[in-house]
């Protein structure tokens, strides 16, 4: 075993730079997402350039199908991005976290059945599951992809956070804080919370590396928000079609979306060694 | 009473005997009533998704302008005037009998749409498993044995990028590169007369297996790697150097049987996801499989095949599931206590 042996102290470099660039390629994401709240290089619904121009320095990416600059709509993706990963993690941390306390407190019976409804529910798939609520909601709207995609973590965050907060619940600091008075509620807030976040929050960012890429996937599937939106998956989608004459059309989308969740997985091993100092040695 | 809390102090329950000595037959018991309790689950989740979607499911047989009494007519037809609670009975009677009824737009049963289409979808997703398995095993090992040198580094920051890649973005590229610019294999489309026609299909399959492969053969290692860590650094393994076996003697005697048990339960979730993510390859190579035929019907609202691609892929991620945990359970006897789930 010298092999493991000799990597004792490489794993903590390694991951501080995993949490730099992760955070270098997140924090890129939103800067650009708030400057296109105020500026774009084009208006995204102006078609003033030539059909599917090769990159040049007035467009910087090229254009699309019907003249439309690549960049401002790559740049509008970004903002798109954003608000699904951040809307579903939203929505399936909040329900999720709740659900699994719930579990961890409920008698044996009533914490068997939701643990068995919730093996259920993660095994059925995301994608299907948020191409159902998409095609049930009438008109297909942002919205709907990030509650069916909140929905779908939720049930992952609630089977996560039971398992952890059983586990912390079994501690002996937990009898001691409940001898010396404090109140269930109290306990979850003062010692089962901040126990289990570190490894809640780096599940978070997992997820939302997973929300952007199912977001994505819906949209290329047309079950996506609608044109004025952009999104990377549609973007992906148009390009497809125009890949013979216009190659980078189909490319460019693909390493921002890249970028994105690679940033948020590297973010997400960085915040894993910070909160666990213990599994740079194992792993 | 009892101050000490390790296992070995703890006073013996008298069901110790069973649980020591657990049947596969029990638990293959056990087992299929969870799986059966899963599908009645599933099946209510159906029943009420396709409630929610917008519009009475009679509005597809009837033309513009239908009057009250030709209304009336198509909601006795397709059941959508009972109670709630009849329907959904209906709904499970016909399940169980496999009738999943007939397409609103082509009139034909949906049972048989969906057996061809499985004819395309079911060797698409088992080739690309089976690729990215023969891709994943030996790089996986390979990375973790070789954690020091480059190309195990190399392996692992490839395996990294390769769970962030949208599975139809690298079809898209290879897409670009073999049928744009080598024009070794088409972009995409199937031989009208299937496997009467083995040659043409494999061809129209190599992009997609390839497509499929490559992203799930990511994921795939970084499993394998951490599962041959664990391996490489357990006791067991240690124990048996110790006493006097070779490296690879111990490996085959204890390592693979041990590493094997929670990688059979990432590899059924793989071949799920497989099956599942085939609807957007289907979609990127215009593969007429089931994924192509969920979406079409979504859009044009033919519920009875949303309905029967839905029952039936939750069926087979289902049946997959199962299979997994039976195998791990036929590998290590000591999870047999225990009903679901993976080993850790």
């Amino acid at each position: 075993m010298t092999a493991l042996d000799l990597s004792a102290d490489r794993p903590a470099r390694k991951h501080s730079l995993a949490l730099s660039i992760g955070l270098a390629l997140v924090g890129l994401n939103v800067a650009v997402a708030i400057l296109t709240l105020f500026w774009t290089p084009y208006d995204p619904l102006n078609a003033s350039g030539g059909r599917l121009e090769a990159p040049s320095l007035l467009h910087w990416v090229g254009t699309d199908r019907l003249g439309r600059d690549y960049l401002t709509q790559i740049m509008i993706g970004a903002r798109t991005a954003l608000i699904v990963g951040t809307g579903a993690v939203a929505i399936g941390a909040s329900i999720g976290v709740t659900l699994g306390i719930l579990a961890a407190f409920a008698t044996r019976l009533l914490d068997d059945v939701m643990a068995a409804t919730l093996d259920i529910l993660i095994a059925f798939p995301t994608l299907l599951l948020a191409m159902l609520v998409v095609a049930a909601s009438d008109s297909a709207s942002l919205w709907s992809a990030i509650l069916a995609l909140g929905l779908a973590i939720s049930a992952i965050v609630a089977r996560l956070t039971r398992i952890l907060a059983k586990r912390v619940l079994r501690q002996d600091y937990i009898i001691a804080s409940r001898t010396s008075g404090t109140s269930w509620p109290g306990v979850v807030v003062r010692h089962v919370l901040p126990n289990i976040w570190p490894t809640l929050s780096v599940n978070f960012a997992l997820q939302f590396g997973l929300a952007v890429i199912a977001e994505a996937s819906l949209s290329y599937l047309g079950l996506g928000a609608p044109p004025p939106n952009a999104s990377w998956g549609r973007l992906l989608q148009e390009a497809q079609g125009t890949v013979y004459t216009a190659p980078v059309g189909a490319i460019a989308p693909g390493i921002a979306l890249v970028a994105l969740v690679i940033g948020m997985n590297l973010l997400a091993d960085g915040l894993r060694d910070v909160g666990d100092p213990t599994r740079g040695r194992s792993r | 009473m009892f101050l000490c809390k390790s296992q070995h102090c703890r006073p013996r329950a008298s069901r110790l005997s069973d649980e020591r000595n657990p049947t596969i037959l029990a638990y293959i018991l056990r087992r299929f009533a969870i799986l059966i309790l899963s599908l009645l689950i599933a099946a209510v989740v159906l029943f009420v998704l396709l409630r929610l979607l917008p519009g009475d499911p009679a509005n597809a047989l009837l033309s513009v302008g239908a009057d009250q009494q030709q209304i009336e007519a198509a909601r006795e037809q397709v059941g959508s005037n009972l109670p709630l609670w009849e329907q959904f009975l209906r709904f499970v009677a016909s399940l169980a009998r496999f009738d999943l009824g007939t397409s609103f737009v082509s009139g034909k049963p949906v049972v048989e749409e969906i057996a061809t289409r499985l004819t395309v979808t079911v060797p698409l997703a088992l080739l690309g498993f089976a690729l990215a398995v023969a891709i994943a095993v030996p790089l996986g090992i390979l990375s973790a044995v070789k954690v020091n040198r480059w190309y195990g580094a190399a392996i692992s920051t490839v395996s990294q990028l390769g769970i962030a890649i949208p599975v139809f973005w690298v079809g898209i590229l290879l897409v670009t590169v073999f049928a744009v610019n080598l024009r070794l294999f088409p972009s995409g489309g199937y031989p009208r007369r299937g496997w009467q026609n083995e040659g043409q299909v494999l061809y129209a399959l190599a992009l997609p297996v390839l497509t499929i492969g490559l992203v799930m053969a990511a994921s795939l290692i970084r499993y394998i790697r951490s599962a041959t860590q664990d391996v490489l650094g357990s006791d067991y393994l240690r124990t048996a150097r110790a006493l006097g076996a070779s490296f690879s003697q111990a490996l085959i005697r204890h390592g693979i049987r041990n590493g094997a048990v929670p990688i059979v339960s990432i590899l059924g979730i793989e071949l799920a996801t497989t099956l599942l993510g085939a609807v957007v390859v289907e979609r990127v190579f215009a593969l007429p499989g089931l994924g192509s035929m969920l979406l079409l019907a979504i859009e044009q609202r033919d519920y009875p095949n949303v309905q029967g691609v839905l029952f039936i892929s939750t069926l087979l991620v289902l049946l997959i599931g199962f299979a997994a945990d039976l195998l791990q359970r036929v590998i290590d006897p000591r999870l047999r206590e225990r009903a679901t789930g993976a080993a850790t």
